[in-house]
């Protein structure tokens, strides 16, 4: 027995639960009560598996015979893997229970379709199989690429994952918006792959061989290495969501089923990220400080645009998809710091920031699947994403709001919840910067961090939007005012993930001391300081840089409540309850709240530039005093697409029509072309 | 162990002269406020006379308050006396100041504006989420040259842990700094904004439309509006404890013995008082600004931090 069997148990586990769902369409409840119970399993084994491997730091490796004749396929479980196939666990244990409940709503949707035979094509609509079998693939593929230990298994899995996540997008394919969302997705996935590809390319044609281990064996030039590592950063960097290649982003996630955007957010993302760190820190080895840089650069402007792009959203999935880029962006910035301090020499610092990115890749898996499934929640109550038509549903569905305020919490960044300790750990490798000698990189950091405060501040305004907007205030429609809480199962894997943020917030010591084993076994050293003073204290670089406790912030908390409770609220007689305060003209009602699209206006104003807005008042006037209508349009852009995307589109076009002119459709000139290029081949040999 | 209980026992001490103080400082800028506009003064201890009063009230809550408008109060209370705990106030080596450094501290504000934001518009009123996004908005400009202005100082310290901070700027004696200047002139501007002062904010307004701070506690009263004017209070005196300790941080106790405690009570009393008479000038000759100016004065103060980097990588590294 060992934790490779174990991971072995997870991916076969997912891949029945597929299997299992193809029943789904005659008997829903194998969906159901089958392919998630199934899926389920295959969660806690990955969890056991990664933490196998984490815990005891050993890294086991296998040769199945698969695959081409002379490449088996290499496996191995390290405690890097392992690390994100815990990520991946976790996610899929939650969704799991959650999963039940939500496709409750496609079953209700495949009920009606059958009963209205007119309906263009029922059995093509939401069939649950699909669902359930594209879910299990999905999740078997996502655990495959971090057992891979060859180029060639790495990219059969990063395939599954992305084919089978396209199918997903592209489930409730009824709406031309998701169609075309999902080919979007498919088109820069398999961009993406290809420069992938590339970048193994590079290494195996140095090592020889397309395995690991002759990669990492694999002595490359310095501007080899670069080339790697730019493709490698395209590559893993389009599929993370790393501006400006997250365009698919915003359009993909919020389009596939709540559940399935959760995962994808939460944890597809995490796996292009556990690539980059595979390809750089254990493939490639020593990272220059250069990609650093680059990486930082790149990670700052993804945070900073992605927040201020969330802030901007209406809809509940699209602004959370948005945020995700944002977190990305943080997790790049802690990846580039790490490379600029190891590539500079100082890889005790370099450790930190490294593990600042992987507990925020962790701490983001968390919060974002949490919210995900929240914004499900809601959807599946509510049937709406858009924020100013949802309100008061803290009254309405007080568990789901209770869970989603932890969320918020925890990607706002505020302590004690787990969101805040990465961004300190990633502020505090920042922070360490006088020990660089190059004046350029200690001016230039402390400018990335400042930045990384904004993106922080943003991201809470963000997200005292979507709950102020969505849960507090009062109800915008009829049917969010009659919303009812959601089932056992849903609650129980919203509760899970709130559960995990509060734990990873509060205990962070512990956690650093679980994935130290990461960096002892791709830099051959842990940051001992970081725990050095006992699990209450957190000290990153040592107790005279920084500290920080969390148990003592709840136990303060705590206290303050406990005094509160005492001193003032059990001697007061009970709060009468009266009308809020309206001016004196009365009347105030739902309508008169603050919106998210008003919420936003101050920023939207102060960073104008940073949109693509179109915006303006149509006024019917009938007098000159008097306005018989008035309409305001607003429509905020991502420039990314007119400025990247809409040039290229138009390049390719134009391209095309060049080549289409020696297409004549005359079966002679064809003949000839090929008549030419036999003999330019001829002569070209001889 | 008795050594390490005596400091905890000194940590909570101070902790409360430091709640205890903030209102005598925010009745004394009162004071100052009414002598320089020629109105008749409050006596100095009118702010206790206030909460004392408005502890002693019944609670009203509006129809739609939900559980997050009732425990606001006390987390921003909470958050403010947990910061509180960890700035020196009239000493250094305080067991506590290692709960927390610097940027936890920016933590502990943020945890208190998010809450309040979300009590503003609880209640479903056009105010408070009004003074939400307006709070929002000027923290997340403050926020960073927030960070830049500790930044100078962490990188000439090494630190980001309060009381190491003092000392080292202690026992590096007196030394002129170009890149501390920048950062406290941008600490300054970004406490007036945090803090709700003029020009950014008018905390006497009774303007609702004109409100940034103060709209989303509209609905708030009794022991809760008591809970969360404190809580102002007491952020106004982290922030001039802040100031005052950092850039001139001499006479404070660095030994846990009584005349030098006794000494730092009467050199940070002589600091604040100080900085009050400034802030008062200040908020008198000012007007208070159109709420889209404040990024230009909240840019402003980013990059003077900004510069302060810039002159300790170029002219201070050697130091």
């Amino acid at each position: 027995m060992s934790p490779l069997i174990l991971a072995y148990v997870a991916v076969a586990g997912a891949l029945l639960s597929g299997v299992v769902a193809l029943a789904a369409d005659r008997f829903p409840a194998a969906l159901r009560a089958g392919s998630f119970s199934i899926l389920g399993i295959a969660g806690v084994t990955a969890v056991a598996a990664g933490g196998w491997a984490l815990l005891t730091g050993t890294r086991t490796t296998a040769q199945l015979p698969f695959g081409l004749p002379w490449l088996n396929w290499h496996l191995r479980l390290d405690p890097l893997s392992g690390f994100f196939m815990a990520i991946v666990g976790i996610a899929v244990i939650a969704v799991s229970l959650y999963g039940p409940g939500y496709v409750r709503e496609y079953e209700r949707d495949r009920h009606a379709h059958q009963a209205t035979p007119d309906a263009s094509e029922p059995q093509a609509r939401n069939s649950l199989a699909a669902l359930g079998l594209f879910t299990g693939i999905f999740v078997a593929g996502m655990l495959a690429v971090l057992l891979a230990d060859d180029a060639f298994v790495f990219m059969i899995a990063w395939e599954l994952m992305s084919v089978s996540s396209y199918l997903l997008v592209a489930y409730q394919h009824d709406n031309p918006a998701n169609r075309h969302a999902a080919f979007l997705y498919l088109l820069l996935a398999e961009i993406g792959a290809l420069v992938i590809l590339l970048a193994f390319g590079v290494l195996a044609g140095f090592g020889g061989n397309f395995t690991f281990d002759a990669m990492r064996a694999a002595h490359l030039s310095p501007a080899w290495a670069s080339l790697a590592f730019v493709l490698a950063l395209f590559g893993f960097g389009m599929k993370a969501g790393m501006v400006p290649l997250h365009v698919w982003l915003p359009e993909a996630h919020p389009a596939a089923p709540s559940h399935i955007s959760a995962l994808m957010s939460g944890v597809m993302l995490k796996v292009a990220i556990y690539g980059l760190i595979r390809f750089v820190f254990d493939l490639l080895g020593h990272p220059q400080w250069s990609w650093g840089l680059t990486t930082l650069a790149i990670g700052t402007a993804t945070a900073v645009l992605g927040v201020l792009y969330a802030l901007m959203q209406n809809d509940l999935k699209r602004l959370l998809a948005y945020s995700s880029v944002e977190n990305i962006g943080i997790i790049l910035m802690g990846l580039g710091l790490g490379m600029i301090f190891i590539g500079t020499g100082h890889p005790v610092l370099g450790a930190v920031a490294l593990l600042a990115a992987l507990y925020h890749s962790l701490n983001h898996a968390v919060f974002k699947t949490l919210l995900f499934l929240g914004a499900g929640a809601v959807l599946y109550r509510t049937h709406e994403r858009d924020l100013d038509r949802l309100g008061g549903l803290i009254r309405r569905m007080p568990v789901t709001a209770f869970f989603m305020l932890i969320g918020c919490f925890s990607i706002a960044a505020l302590p004690p919840f787990n969101g805040f300790v990465s961004e300190w750990l990633t502020l505090q490798a920042a922070l360490q910067v006088p020990a660089l000698s190059s004046g350029v990189l200690r001016s230039i950091i402390p400018i990335a961090a400042a930045l990384l405060a904004l993106t922080t501040a943003l991201a809470a305004a963000t997200f005292v939007k979507v709950y102020g907007v969505a849960f507090l205030g009062q109800p915008r429609t009829r049917h969010v005012a009659h919303a009812r809480e959601v089932g056992l199962g849903m609650r129980a894997g919203m509760g899970l993930l709130a559960l995990l943020c509060v734990v990873l917030g509060v205990v962070p010591t512990l956690v650093i001391r679980l994935i130290s084993p990461i960096t002892q076994g791709l830099l051959h050293l842990s940051p001992a300081g970081a725990t050095v003073r006992g699990w209450l204290w957190l000290t990153p670089v040592s107790p005279h840089v920084a500290s920080y406790s969390a148990p003592l912030v709840v136990a303060a908390m705590a206290f303050t409540f406990l005094a509160g409770y005492l001193l003032l609220h059990r001697r007061a007689r009970s709060a009468r309850r009266s009308d809020p305060w309206d001016c004196g003209f009365g009347g105030l009602n739902a309508r008169m709240q603050y919106t998210s699209t008003a919420f936003a206006q101050p920023i939207r104003r102060v960073f104008a530039p940073v949109w693509q807005i179109d915006e303006h008042v149509d006024k019917v006037q009938t007098s000159a005093a008097r306005y018989t209508s008035m309409r305001h349009h607003l429509h905020v852009a991502d420039w990314s697409w007119s400025a990247v995307y809409l040039p290229i589109g138009r390049l390719v076009l134009a391209a095309a029509r060049r080549v289409g002119r020696i297409q004549t459709g005359s079966i002679r000139i064809y003949l000839a072309y090929s008549f030419f290029t036999l003999l330019l081949l001829l002569w070209l040999i001889t | 162990m008795a050594d390490n209980l005596n400091g905890w026992l000194w940590a909570a001490l101070q902790t409360l002269l430091f709640i205890g103080g903030a209102p005598l400082l925010a009745g004394w800028i009162k004071r100052l406020k009414c002598h320089l506009q020629n109105r008749a003064a409050p006596s100095l201890l009118q702010p206790y006379r206030d909460l004392a009063k408005l502890f002693a009230k019944d609670l009203v809550l509006a129809h739609d308050a939900s559980w997050i408008f009732r425990v606001t109060p006390y987390v921003v209370f909470g958050a403010m006396l947990l910061a509180a705990a960890v700035v020196p106030l009239v000493a250094i080596p305080l067991p506590t100041a290692a709960i927390a450094d610097v940027i936890v501290l920016v933590g502990f504000f943020a945890l208190a504006r998010f809450f309040q934001a979300l009590a503003g518009m609880d209640i479903g009123t056009a105010f408070g989420g009004m003074g939400a996004s307006r709070e929002m908005t000027v923290a997340s400009l403050a926020e960073p040259a927030m960070l830049m202005a500790i930044f100078t100082l962490t990188m000439t310290a090494s630190t980001t842990n309060l009381s190491v901070a003092i000392q080292y700027i202690l026992n590096a004696g007196l030394v002129l700094r170009p890149s501390f200047l920048f950062a406290l002139l941008s600490l300054a501007m970004v406490a007036v904004a945090e803090t709700g002062r003029i020009p950014i904010d008018n905390p006497a307004t009774h303007l609702e439309l004109t409100m940034l701070h103060e709209a989303t506690v509209l609905e708030y009263g009794a022991r809760h509006l008591a809970l969360i004017d404190w809580a102002g209070m007491i952020k106004l005196m982290i922030y001039a404890v802040l100031i005052s300790n950092i850039f001139l941080p001499w006479g404070i106790a660095r030994h846990l013995t009584l005349p030098g405690l006794a000494l730092g009570t009467v050199a940070v009393t002589a600091k604040l008082a100080l900085l009050a008479v400034l802030l008062a000038l200040w908020e008198t000759v000012l007007a208070k600004m159109r709420l889209f100016r404040v990024p230009q004065f909240l840019g402003f103060a980013f990059v003077l931090s900004l510069l302060g980097i810039l002159t300790h990588v170029i002219l201070e590294s050697a130091l």
